[in-house]
């Protein structure tokens, strides 16, 4: 009996383990790092020290990051706050103008397969009297733009629709979002997480009111994210959720995390200069892995759109294999899967099911995530370690074998359990 | 997650891979779990319609990891086992022998439903009555 391990062995230029994984968090780049050092030792100052030369400095620090950031996604330094990551920033635009829009109306879309920062903040709003509504998804992953027109009335005061997916990487119309938002007069919200720093991201040209973004998913630190208010044409306010000392003027107190702002700042410099050249890189050797399962393998099922996907994402669906069994098999491959099995809650991906995939489907997916620090020698590595991995976990399943006997196991009386 | 030794063990080397022909008398074939669940067993056994005891298994399992080890682990302990016996296999056992964690108890549950499955399939081609079980066990 052949086993499922080791078989595919790694050439010498492939370092093990591999890291494929990048909408989870990416490493940090060294320049990032280099840019932080100082600021932990000598440049320590608070940045909101105003009569000494240590809180100038450290606020010059962050001032000179604000830049970088605004640059990225084309707003003003003004227009950006500081946060502790995507979470508080999403957290931060919801609540904040859920509160302060509230005598103009108490309704807020948005969309199934939001990340859970965005879903839970809504479902607690709810729960104080907001109506909320959330859209479906087509079966490649886009919201239907009629569905949002329709969706919009005299209440509506937000719309919160994400830019890319974290697991499908499907990227949303967002100008068309926008725009549909400024013709309503209504504020357009979007998480952009995983856009920032990878594809072309633009808050005039997409009428963006307020966005998401982080520091850990763009070779930055963790820890510290940023969120768009937009100042002029509309001018958007938010109330503060964390009241204190009335920094990032007013909308979020706390003392400034000025060496990992710093390596966001940095982050965003790199990104926007390397961007066009990564995306492609990254863009190829995606197709390449694509391509190289698709040529070996048969039932690879791919999940959302390809054509409206972020350049370094994969996500796809080896049939009749569970994903858990897979990522065992390839343990020395860092990627994720919408197993049931590899969840806490023991629930497949709520994202693939909102695509209308069977259960079945989402619990055999695999997300794969490039980066900037991935070769195509390891691409190479990791398509072939994938393909021996399924075809062995194949002579294995049970539900292969009969569809492959030319069984319809849809038709089988299963015993859920 | 971290797995045990023994668990890796049976996904790296999986026992008794395979399938027998069901429809012959001497086989029980045991189908459980279902795809949405993300698990689904199939454990086949050659029972000695003389002695009764279990001269062959098979299993093919779409599942995790400990799915995986689970029903390989069933088809060596039901080998050699007479029907009565492998009546006895709790998966209790099973989670103890494969160290499985909390999480991991449905795979041990399936396991001792395949193995009751296979049994009653064999029991309902060939006739057998519970006093069998009586027997066997005696």
């Amino acid at each position: 009996m052949s086993t499922v391990e080791n078989a595919v062995k790694a050439p010498a230029n492939v370092k093990l383990p591999i890291y494929m994984d990048d909408h989870a968090t990416t490493p940090m780049d060294p320049r990032v790092l280099e840019a932080m050092i100082p600021y932990f030792t000598s440049k320590f100052g608070n940045a909101a020290s105003r009569n000494h030369s240590f809180g100038w400095e450290a606020e010059q620090g962050v001032e000179h990051a604000r830049e970088q950031v605004a640059k990225l996604i084309g707003a003003t330094a003004k227009e950006i706050i500081f946060t502790s990551g995507a979470t508080e920033s999403n957290n931060l635009a919801i609540k904040g103008i859920a509160e302060m829009y509230r005598e103009r109306g108490n309704h807020i879309i948005t969309q199934v397969t939001e990340h859970k920062a965005v879903l839970d903040t809504c479902k607690r709003l709810e729960k104080h009297g907001y109506r909320i509504t959330y859209l479906p998804v087509k079966a490649d992953g886009l919201i239907d733009i009629e569905d949002l027109k329709r969706a919009i009335d005299d209440k509506t005061i937000l719309v919160s629709i994400m830019f890319a997916n974290n697991e499908i990487g499907v990227i949303q119309p967002v100008a068309e979002i926008g725009k549909i938002c400024h013709q309503h007069n209504v504020i357009f919200h979007t998480d952009a997480v995983q856009a920032v720093g990878k594809i072309p991201v633009d808050v005039n040209a997409m009428n963006i009111d307020c966005l998401s973004l982080t520091g850990h998913k763009i070779y930055g630190p963790k820890g510290c994210g940023a969120l768009y208010v937009r100042r002029r044409n509309p001018r958007v306010q938010i109330s503060a959720q964390i009241d204190g000392g009335g920094h990032e003027r007013g909308m979020r107190s706390g003392t400034l995390n000025v060496p990992s702002i710093v390596g966001l700042g940095k982050a965003c410099e790199i990104a926007g200069e390397e961007m066009a050249a990564e995306a492609e890189r990254l863009g190829k050797l995606r197709d390449k892995l694509k391509a190289k399962l698709e040529a070996k393998l048969d039932y690879v099922h791919v999940n959302g759109s390809m054509e409206h996907r972020l350049p370094a994402n994969l996500n796809v669906s080896f049939v009749y294999v569970e994903g858990e069994s897979l990522l065992m098999g390839i343990n020395d491959v860092a990627v994720s899967s919408g197993s049931a099995c590899t969840s806490a809650s023991l629930e497949p991906s709520y994202v693939l099911k909102a695509l209308g995939l069977g259960d079945d489907v989402a619990h055999s997916s695999i997300r794969f995530g490039l980066g900037r620090f991935n070769t195509e020698a390891e691409v190479d590595y990791v398509a072939d370690k994938v393909i021996d991995v399924v075809q062995k976990l194949r002579e294995l399943s049970p539900l292969y074998e009969m569809v492959k006997e030319g069984i319809d196991i849809s038709k089988i009386e299963w015993q859920a359990h | 997650m971290a797995y045990s030794d023994k668990v890796i063990d049976h996904y790296n080397n999986p026992r008794n891979v395979g399938q027998m022909d069901k429809s012959q008398s001497e086989v029980g074939t045991g189908l459980v779990g279902a795809p949405e669940c993300g698990d689904v067993m199939r454990l086949q056994i050659r029972v000695n319609p003389e002695t009764q005891v279990i001269e062959e298994a098979k299993f093919k399992t779409f599942g995790c990891g400990s799915a995986i080890a689970s029903s390989s682990l069933a088809t060596e302990w039901v080998k050699g086992k007479t029907i009565g016996e492998a009546m006895q296999i709790k998966n209790t056992d099973i989670v103890k022998e494969l160290a499985l964690p909390p999480v991991k108890i449905h795979c041990s549950v399936l396991a001792e439903d395949a193995i009751r499955a296979a049994i009653g399939d064999w029991k309902k081609k060939n006739g057998v009555t519970e006093a069998v079980e009586v027997a066997a066990s005696v």
